[in-house]
């Protein structure tokens, strides 16, 4: 008898709601009919039947949230075979005869419900941060909803601002950031852009030089490669070729880095590539916080900013101030974790690996202080370099290539600021120097992850 | 070849074109008043001028780097400025001085700029390449080729969100028209009916590629528009009346809300594509055809002359003017200032 299991419907999807069956036990069941419907953050999406039979066993009921996948939802018994109500068919998941269901393009992948929280080891340990007034109160947030309350709120607060991009107007966004925005602004300030990175990108930069205040949404920053041009050269040198008297107030944003299994075209991480360029301001956020306080600050910059987001951070849930005017200042670290032995130094997705190690370290005695870069351009070296003082040890950690990378740069500055204080040379924990694999188990190779950090820590300890 | 063989012909042959662009293009009795022909005739000098004695200023050194003259191509931008109204912008390549001199921008601080002056527009930060000015609505003055296309349709874009009647004059070459960014904005324009003005400065050279080696269907390149939706007219860019006229259909189309408007002017360029281009790829024949039968500041004197509007003396006096206007602009570029070394680490982030 056929088990149908709950399917995944993009790559980085763990769970989803059931939202609806359209068949019943009992009911008769022939290849292509539509047995339920599921919902993920980003969209509902219909399975259908492969098999002919008849749906014997119901055993997620609809409105249920956080189903994993893979776990079992319905049985097709022999078109014969009596229907059994409520019959309980535990089954593995390994069963080999899962239901696939067309799963939409691969790069728009959702992830896991937002409501649901996901504890990440060290999290807990995030000190509180100085910005935040005493007493404020915290609401949970995940990374996307952030993301998209900051863009509101400063939509709602100027009319210059506007959103342009690909999907992020009646689609509601290819990872749902912009969801409600078009309902709210209207198509005017929320634009759905052709597939033409090159010119929307430049058409955007033009009406930053009138003094509008796009937000361009990349799909990703794989894509903005083809824009590229009028990000360096457009964007971020006008000022300083005109003498100081045209302006570029606009934000480049969308997700940036590995989401998983998407291959070496999609899953580059350009933190590097931008920081290297004068003009621009580069912010790459690790919690929900930040992503909300950072995009409310990069909005009104009056400087082009690069702001980087990662797929897997979209879903995951932090404390976020509840403040009418939450803004985290651009160039700013923040230090996330205190600690004596070992300073790790971090950003973006990077702060999950340092943050476990964190954790897993101090189980074994070994307190490691975790600076949040958050900015990676214009560099808080002070704050890192302050640290280093005091723990005399640094590993720097991110996902991005090695070669000439943020944290090559952040080893050459501690070199510079910190030199007499190092008691080992500086440890960096970094993406493998290869294209983005696509097989599981090399994609896991290719990138870092907490027993790097783990083993850099000690390394640098010499334990 | 003159401005194009093909071109000629068919105008010789009144032939219809493909597009819009009907035999009201090739009209040039519309005519302008003695005060517009007279303003033509002085907008256009002084950019030959100037042009003159930018190429002179880089024969002694004092220029460096890149410069591009615009020699040969002027009644474009003067047949163009004169169709604008207030507010309305403009943005261009690299070949930029004619265009900001045509808008009012001042000589001195255009040359000064080009010697690498504190008192060029750009406080000699930017060249010859890269100059800008927020109060006469030039945005520049852009060194990659085509990306001011894109760019100027954003200017575009920013009029129509705003809710203005203002239009985007947007110029490019021959050259830039294969570039794929070209295309990408043609499409945007048009779905969002952007006020914006493609200008296709077509002078047959993009570098020292003739168009016919480069460039599929060269002789009607406004054409490609049509793929688009957008209307196109063909000009003789060496006529300023054709050019004024061309503008005005263009801009008021622009300004009703009707979206985009192409208008290809052909024309051509007397010097090389650089200062150290010998321009091998085209006959000295060419070149001085060219000179003696189309070209545009001529084309206004005769006419100034024949219908005395003008006398031989009224002419010499301007051209005295101008020389003096471009002199003092030389001798304050050559003498002014180099900008503070302090300047290096200024104008790279605008502070809030």
């Amino acid at each position: 008898m056929p088990t149908i299991l709950m399917p995944a419907l993009s790559p980085t999807m763990e769970e989803g709601k059931l939202s609806k069956w359209l068949k019943k036990v009992g009911d008769q069941v022939k290849s292509g009919d539509v047995l339920a419907e599921i919902e993920t953050d980003k969209a509902t999406m219909e399975i259908e039947a492969i098999d002919e039979g008849v749906l014997t066993a119901i055993m997620v009921p609809e409105g249920t949230e956080g189903v994993k996948v893979n776990a079992p939802i319905a049985v097709i018994g022999e078109a014969s075979a009596q229907p059994s109500p409520g019959a309980k068919a535990p089954v593995s998941p390994a069963s080999g005869e899962t239901q696939k269901v067309a799963t939409p393009s691969p790069q728009v992948s959702p992830l896991a419900g937002e409501t649901v929280v996901r504890s990440t080891a060290g999290e807990g340990s995030l000190l509180s941060d100085p910005e935040i007034p005493a007493g404020t109160e915290m609401i949970t947030m995940t990374v996307r909803e952030a993301l998209r309350s900051a863009m509101s709120e400063e939509m709602r607060r100027d009319k210059d601002v506007f959103l342009m991009g690909e999907e992020v107007g009646q689609y509601q966004g290819a990872y749902k950031i912009s969801q409600g925005m078009l309902d709210e602004f209207g198509p005017e300030r929320v634009l759905d852009t052709p597939i033409t990175e090159h010119g929307f990108t430049g058409i955007a930069t033009g009406a930053a030089f009138a003094g509008l205040k796009p937000i361009v949404e990349f799909m990703t920053f794989n894509f903005a490669m083809q824009a590229i041009d009028h990000i360096i050269n457009s964007a971020a040198k006008t000022l300083y070729m005109s003498g100081g008297q045209m302006g570029c107030p606009i934000v480049f944003r969308g997700p940036n880095g590995a989401a998983a299994r998407v291959g070496a075209q999609h899953s580059q991480d350009y933190t590097a590539w931008y920081s290297q360029i004068p003009g621009l301001k580069v912010v790459a956020p690790y919690s929900a916080a930040d992503a909300k306080g950072l995009m409310k600050a990069a909005i009104r910059d009056p400087n082009p900013i690069i702001f980087l987001e990662n797929e897997i951070l979209y879903g995951k849930s932090f404390e976020v101030p509840k403040l009418d005017d939450w803004i985290v200042p651009i160039g700013k670290a923040r230090i996330a974790r205190a600690g004596n032995h070992v300073t790790i130094v971090s950003f973006s997705i990077g702060m999950t690996y340092a943050l476990a190690a964190a954790g897993k370290l101090a189980a074994e005695g070994i307190e490691c202080e975790v600076v949040d870069l958050r900015t990676i351009r214009p560099m808080d070296i002070g704050t890192v370099v302050a640290s280093v003082k005091k723990t005399n040890r640094c590993v720097c950690v991110e996902e991005g290539f090695p070669r000439f990378s943020v944290t090559s740069e952040l080893a050459a500055e501690i070199m510079t600021h910190a030199f007499d204080y190092l008691d080992a040379p500086v440890a960096r924990v970094a993406g493998k120097d290869v294209p983005m694999p696509y097989a599981a188990n090399l994609e896991k190779l290719a990138l870092p992850n907490v027993d790097d950090v783990v083993a850099a820590v000690k390394g640098v300890l010499y334990v | 070849m003159a401005v194009s063989s093909a071109y000629l012909a068919r105008k010789a042959a009144k032939a219809e074109k493909s597009t819009k662009s009907s035999a009201k293009a090739d009209l040039k009795n519309s005519g302008l008043s003695s005060d517009e022909e007279l303003k033509a005739y002085y907008d256009m000098l002084l950019i030959r001028r100037f042009e003159e004695k930018a190429g002179q200023l880089y024969g002694m050194g004092s220029i460096g780097g890149f410069c591009h003259l615009y020699i040969g191509q002027e009644a474009v931008v003067v047949g163009m400025e004169m169709s604008a109204i207030e507010g309305d912008q403009r943005i261009t390549s690299y070949r930029d001085h004619g265009h900001m001199l045509a808008c009012g921008m001042e000589a001195k601080g255009v040359m000064a700029e080009l010697t690498g002056r504190q008192g060029g527009l750009s406080k000699g930060k930017g060249g010859s390449m890269h100059m800008f000015s927020v109060e006469k609505q030039f945005y520049g003055g852009h060194g990659i080729v085509a990306a001011q296309v894109p760019l100027g349709a954003g200017l575009a874009f920013a009029n129509k969100y705003r809710g203005n009647k203002n239009v985007s004059m947007v110029y490019f070459g021959d050259g830039a028209a294969n570039q794929g960014q070209v295309y990408e904005t043609f499409n945007m324009a048009s779905i969002w009916k952007l006020p914006c003005i493609f200008v296709i400065e077509n002078n047959r050279y993009a570098m020292g590629t003739s168009a016919t080696r480069s460039t599929a269907a060269s002789d009607h390149l406004g054409a490609r528009g049509e793929a688009f939706g957008i209307p196109s007219e063909q000009v003789d860019g060496m006529d300023v009346r054709a050019v004024k006229d061309a503008a005005d259909r263009a801009m008021e189309h622009c300004r009703s809300g009707e979206g985009p408007y192409i208008l290809e002017m052909m024309t051509y360029r007397y010097r090389g594509h650089s200062m150290s281009d010998p321009a091998k790829y085209r006959s000295k024949e060419e070149v001085q055809k060219m000179r003696e039968e189309h070209d545009p500041i001529e084309q206004v004197k005769a006419r100034l002359l024949k219908s005395n509007r003008a006398s031989e003396d009224d002419l010499k006096k301007m051209d005295a003017d101008i020389r003096e206007i471009v002199t003092a602009a030389a001798d304050f570029a050559v003498a002014d200032a180099q900008p503070d070394a302090s300047e290096l680490y200024t104008d790279i982030y605008k502070v809030a």
